[in-house]
This record gives C-alpha cells, structure tokens and sequence, in this order.
C-alpha cells in the first residue's frame, strides 16, 4: 500500500490538510466533535518543528492564534458549536484588523450545549452574522475525506489571500466518519504563501493600504516595521480614527474585498445536473445522503441531480440560480430549519418552489427522508 | 564623583496638562503652574537634578538636562 | 536613545486626564526599555482594553491593541510562536483581573516569558468610574452608590499563587523603583507580574473624597512601606512594595523547544 493512502476520520483529514497547506501553530480547547483535531496536531505540529498549545479556554484559543498570525505564522484553531460561540468577539476583531487564521467548527447540535455526540449543520447563520458589526466572511464546507482535505487547503490560502478568517464548517458526521484518503503530493495543490511587504528598513509601511489589486501585503511582528493593530476603526498606518471617510471606506473594504471575488471563492460540486428536474442543493454530510439518492433514481430514469456547495459564504447566489434555472423543484437538504433553505429562496427566480428537506433530531439525514418529500413534490403520494 | 548641574529644564507646554504633581513634590519649589495651568520654572538656579518631576510626570513633559561638573572636593 | 525615541510623538499629548497615573507608569516603562537599551523591533506591547490599554498606541514597539480582558491570550500567541521577542503586557485592574481574570493565572502557571504590568487605579475609568475586583469594600462607585461590599484581589498574593515567577508592587508616587522592578520583570526568564498602583483623580479621587492627583500620590506615599521595612512591621495595615517573588523554573517556550525536539527526532 502506498504511504500516502490513509484510512482516517474526516477530522484527521482536516489536520493533514492543514499541514500540507503549511500550518504552523494551532491553540486550542477540548470540545466534542472537534477534539480529534487538537489531538493530532499536538502530535504531528512539533514533529514538523510547529507549535500547538492547549489553551484556558475558547476565547484564548482564539486569541492566541491571532496573536501567531501576526507574527507571520498560518494558524488554525478548532472548535464546536459553544466554542464557536464564545470565539466570535475574536473572529470579529481577526475580520476587523484582517488577521489570516482558519477556525475549523465540527457542527453539532444547539442551541446551547444540545447534544455533543450528534449530527447538525445548525451554525451556517452563526458562521454569517454570529460577531457584531458588519462584516463580511468566507465560510467552507465539504461532505468527504478528499474534499475536506482539498477544502481545508483552499481555507488557508483564502485567509492569506484576503487577510481574513476563513470558517470551516465540518460536522459530526463526517468529522468522526473513517473512510480513504489519498493525500496529494506535494504541488499538486497549489498553496498560497503569505504576501509581505517589499518595502525596506526605513520606508513608511502601511499595513492597511490595499494595493492596486486590492491585497495588503503584511509585515511580520518583529520586524523591521512597528505598526499599530487595533479593533478599533483605523486609518492605513493602523492608528485608530473617528474620521467618517476613513471609517466609511474601512467597512466598505471589509465587504467588498470578499463580495468582489466571489467566483474566485466558489467552490461546488454538481453531480447529474446536465438535464435535472429535480435539484437538490446540499453540502457538508447532508450532501451524501442526497446523492445517494440522486444516483439511485437515476438509475431508474428519474432526472435527479445534485448542487453540492461547498463556499456557503459568501453565498453564490448566480452559481445556484443559474444551475436551479430548469428544475421543476428545488429540495434545500440540510440538518437545521433552513438556514440555507433562506438562501436559496432569495437566489432563485421562483422560491415558491424551493422546499425544505432536513432533520433537526440529531440523527443524520437519510436518502429516504428526503425521497419522502421528494415523491409528494412529485404528485405521487406519501 | 561627577555632580549634576542642570543645564535646562525643557518644559513642553503642549503636553503639559497642569495636574501639578511636580510643583508639589518638587523639593526645592522650583516648578510652578502659571495663569494656565501650565508648568514653568520660576526658580532653575535652585534646581538640584534629582530628576523626580521627570520621572512622575504623567504627561512626559518634562525633561532635565544635565551636565557633569567634576568634583573637586 | 533618548527616552522620547520610544515614543510615537505625533500622538502627544496622551488622552489621559490631567494626573492620571497611567502618564506616568508609560514613563517608568519607557525609562525601563531605555535603561536596557533593547532593541524596538524585538518588543511587542499587547494590550487589552480601557485607559490603560491606550498605552501601546504611544509606544514604538510593535502594539497590538486587542480586546477586553484577552491581551494575555494575544501575547501568548505572539511569544509562543516567537520566543526571541519581548512581550509586554499592561493592563488595567478590570482588564486584568475581572474579566481577564482567567487568562492571569494561566499565563503565571504556565510561567511563559511574558512581563505583565497591572496599573490597578481600582476603577474603571473608560466607562466612566464603575468598582473593579480591585476597589475593596467601602468605595463608591457609580455602580455602587452605597458603596462597595465585595473584596478585593491582591495582585501579589494571587500571582504568586498562580505561579507567577517575578512578582513586584510598585506605585506612581515610586516612579524611579517602579522603573527598576520593571526592569528587572523585563530580563526575567518566566512569567513576572508588577503591579504598579495608579490614580484615577477624575473618577476615584472626586467619589472617595482622595482629591486631586497630588494628594492622590501623597497617599501612594503613606499607605504603602518597602517589604521589611520598619514602617510596614509596626503597621501591617500599610500595602508593601518590593519584590516579593523571583524564583527560577522552566519557562514555557523553552520547554515547547524541548518537545519540538524530541518529536521530530521520533518522528524520523
């Protein structure tokens, strides 16, 4: 057997994609579903000569990889519902001071502590809007062990590209399901270092100057450059500032730096779309159980396909109105009471025949719980 | 051992806010507040350069400036 | 360098009130970094949030000005990831104790190299004088009309509890020994705490009848006496000031080095 070739959990598959995607310091906190994540990097980090420490808590997990990432390291923490929750006053100030860090959330049931053990995709909005103030976000998901390794590459150099936190949004399922992995060779996914200043000793360093493409080349801390970081609005040198120019076009830059390169951001799976009556969008654990039935019925003729999303934010609102365009019915199938579902309504030219197929109990949604829905959609009875 | 003599007091008004910490503990009464509020040195010749209105001045607007005169004694 | 080559002029005058200790524990700081002739571009001030935390907008360090509470959680990454740089860390007395209370003593049990300066004024200052876990029992407050009834932390008893490696109490009124123990916190290998009592005139001195900064200062003078001193033996009632701590034990980065090492030899 080949040594790249693994039989593991999905949250394994996120580590080893977050070490070929060259992560170098992870903090953070135990909470199931999520903990394998911590378990292994504080093996294989310090084998390859990185860093991970347990934090107090979530906030400081948070926290500290931030700290890290100005420094000039990739960094990841990872976390559940709760944990995600306690973390957002942190990821908003990452989304303010445009600090790169990837926050890995194994979805689980909620509200509150709801139920550790069990499958939800429950945290899309919290993903969205869970920090205050506007802002915008870049939030991924995947339904297999290949792609979870190929997204949580595609997480890091989109935190490094656009100086943001990138959200990855695992579940339960998928996070603790074992299947193969084949882990790519070196290069053949392309990883995107960060982009530092070129400017020397001596020269004035703006930190949040975006240049003519809009990217903000970074200084390290420690470096040549002593510049100013703060949750606070700030002008480009990093000082704060009241000024309603300055802080107009601050927000502004938050938004649009994301908006403006959404189809750089897309990232999706179809699977027998080409002539489909019948869609079903999905993603994340969800997504399996809806192509298993989309090729099943296929196999008896139905014109059943999949859009399985795997950027939830920003939401690629033309990707799923384009590939929607002919269905006769849309099924949003998810584990919560809609949270993509809304989306999806606001997407397309018809919402009235968007429908909802999901499972809120814990349990993962099965092929037959939507093919439920999908026959009285279809006219043919329960 | 070389002696402190003081060669200016550099007072920056434009930081100074006049809370008067180093008019009261000032041990020869050198420093005062004028009509506003701001530190001024009404008596340098008595100054002895224990430096202590630079270090407590919460406003950094103080500076002592000294020379070494050697000692002959 | 002079003292005012740590200082990023163009942000002068501060935004603290006229008398406010903090002015002044930025001086003793600065003088520390002066007096140790250390390199800007290896220091990195974390701050969190408050009067205090305004601190590393003045400095000409590398300044991350972070959130309520987390400065230590932030500078933790920071040294971790970078165990050369010198990390400092002032914090107010709320920043630090009540809702960064958490984050205090982890960082002292994990004895990493980082100098945490707390600049107690026992208010919060930036809302407007609300109690802090450092006011004590009977202070007035604007949350507390009719006066406080909670206790309050010692800052040296609990780092010292928490196993914090250099701990140093100091005050405004001391400005020359709080330069020297931050000095000394600065160089130590370990987590090292100096807390350095501070005046809020605006909103403490006016509510509790202490008056103006001067007379503030004053009580800085007569409420507290050197450790082992005659003074603080015939009224144990006095706050001590000194160096109550500075012991040596493993400090964490260099032992995360030593794991480092060991697994990337087994993983071989």
């Amino acid at each position: 057997m080949s040594d790249n070739i693994r039989f593991i959990q999905g949250n394994e598959a996120c580590v080893e994609g977050a070490l070929y995607a060259g992560v170098e310091f992870f903090a953070g906190y135990p909470i199931t579903p999520s903990t394998e994540i911590a378990e292994r990097l504080s093996q294989r980090l310090p084998e390859n000569g990185g860093k991970f420490i347990q934090m107090e808590d979530e906030i400081a997990s948070m926290c500290a990889i931030i700290g890290a990432s100005l420094t000039g390291r990739k960094v990841m923490t990872a976390t559940s519902g709760p944990g995600f929750s306690l973390k957002q006053e942190a990821i908003g100030y990452a989304c303010m001071t445009e600090i790169p860090c990837v926050i890995v959330n194994v979805m689980r049931g909620g509200p509150s502590t709801g139920n550790p053990t069990h499958v939800s995709q429950g945290d899309i909005n919290q993903a969205r809007w869970g920090t205050h103030g506007d802002h915008n976000i870049i939030a991924l998901t995947a339904s297999n062990h290949q792609d979870i390794f190929s997204i949580t590459v595609d997480a890091f150099n989109f935190a490094e590209t656009y100086r943001t936190p990138v959200i990855l949004l695992l579940d339960e399922a998928v996070g603790h399901l074992r299947e193969k992995l084949i882990i790519p060779e070196a290069g053949e996914l392309p990883i995107v270092d960060r982009l530092r200043t070129s400017l020397g000793k001596g020269v004035d360093y703006h930190p949040y100057l975006p240049r003519e493409d809009g990217r903000l080349p970074m200084s390290d801390f420690g470096g040549e450059h002593r510049y100013n970081v703060t949750g606070l609005f700030h002008d480009m040198w990093g000082f704060p500032s009241n000024n309603p120019k300055v802080v107009n076009e601050l927000l502004r830059h938050l938004v649009d730096k994301i908006d403006n390169n959404i189809e750089s951001i897309t990232r999706y799976k179809e699977h027998f779309l080409d002539d489909a009556e019948y869609v079903f969008v999905s993603y994340g654990s969800a997504a399996r159980s809806a192509i298993h039935l989309a090729k099943t019925r296929r196999a008896r003729g139905e014109k059943i396909g999949v859009l399985e999303l795997q950027s939830i934010w920003p939401f690629p609102k033309e990707l799923v109105r384009e590939k929607c365009a002919d269905a006769k019915a849309v099924l949003v199938v998810e584990m919560n009471m809609g949270q993509v579902l809304a989306q999806v309504k606001a997407a397309v030219r018809k919402p009235g025949r968007v429908f909802l197929a999901n499972r809120i109990d814990g349990k993962l949604i099965t092929p037959s719980d939507i093919k439920k829905l999908l026959r009285v959609i279809q006219g043919r009875g329960v | 051992m070389a002696k402190k003599v003081l060669r200016e007091l550099r007072l920056n008004r434009d930081w100074c806010k006049g809370c008067g910490i180093c008019v009261s503990f000032c041990p020869k009464n050198v420093l005062e507040l004028d009509s506003k509020d701001k530190v001024v040195a009404v008596r340098p010749e008595d100054c002895i350069c224990c430096m202590l209105c630079e270090l407590r001045c919460p406003d950094l607007a103080i500076e002592v400036l000294t020379d070494q005169e050697s000692d002959n004694e | 360098m002079a003292v005012k080559d740590y200082l990023r002029e163009r942000f002068f005058p501060h935004m603290w009130c006229p008398g406010c200790g903090h002015g002044t524990i930025l001086n003793s700081l600065i003088r520390a970094v002066e007096e140790l002739d250390l390199n800007k571009n290896e220091i990195v001030m974390t701050s969190g949030i408050g009067c205090s935390a305004r601190i590393s907008g003045y400095v000409d360090f590398h300044s991350l000005h972070t959130l309520h509470g987390r400065a230590l959680t932030f500078a933790t990454g920071v040294k971790l990831s970078r165990p050369h740089l010198k990390v400092l860390v002032p914090m107010g007395d709320g920043d630090a104790l009540a809702i960064g209370g958490n984050h205090f003593i982890h960082a002292a049990r994990r004895n990493i190299d980082i100098t945490a300066i707390v600049m107690n004024n026992r208010i919060y200052g930036m809302t407007g004088g609300q109690f802090s876990p450092l006011s004590g029992p009977g202070v007035k407050a604007t949350t507390a009309p009719f006066l406080t009834i909670d206790s309050s932390f010692d800052v040296v008893e609990l780092a010292k509890a928490a196993g914090a490696t250099f701990v140093a109490r100091s005050t405004a009124y001391h400005a020359k020994e709080a330069t020297g123990y931050l000095k000394k916190a600065i160089m130590h290998k370990g987590f090292s705490v100096v807390e350095i009592l501070s005046q809020c005139p605006t909103h403490y001195g006016r509510k509790n009848k202490e008056g103006d900064a001067v007379s503030m200062l004053e009580l800085h003078k007569t409420n507290t006496a050197p450790l082992g001193s005659k003074a603080l033996k015939e009224n144990p009632s006095l706050t001590p000031r000194g160096i109550f701590v500075d012991v040596e034990r493993p400090e964490y980065c260099s032992e995360y080095d030593k794991i480092i090492d060991y697994a990337m030899k087994e993983a071989r």
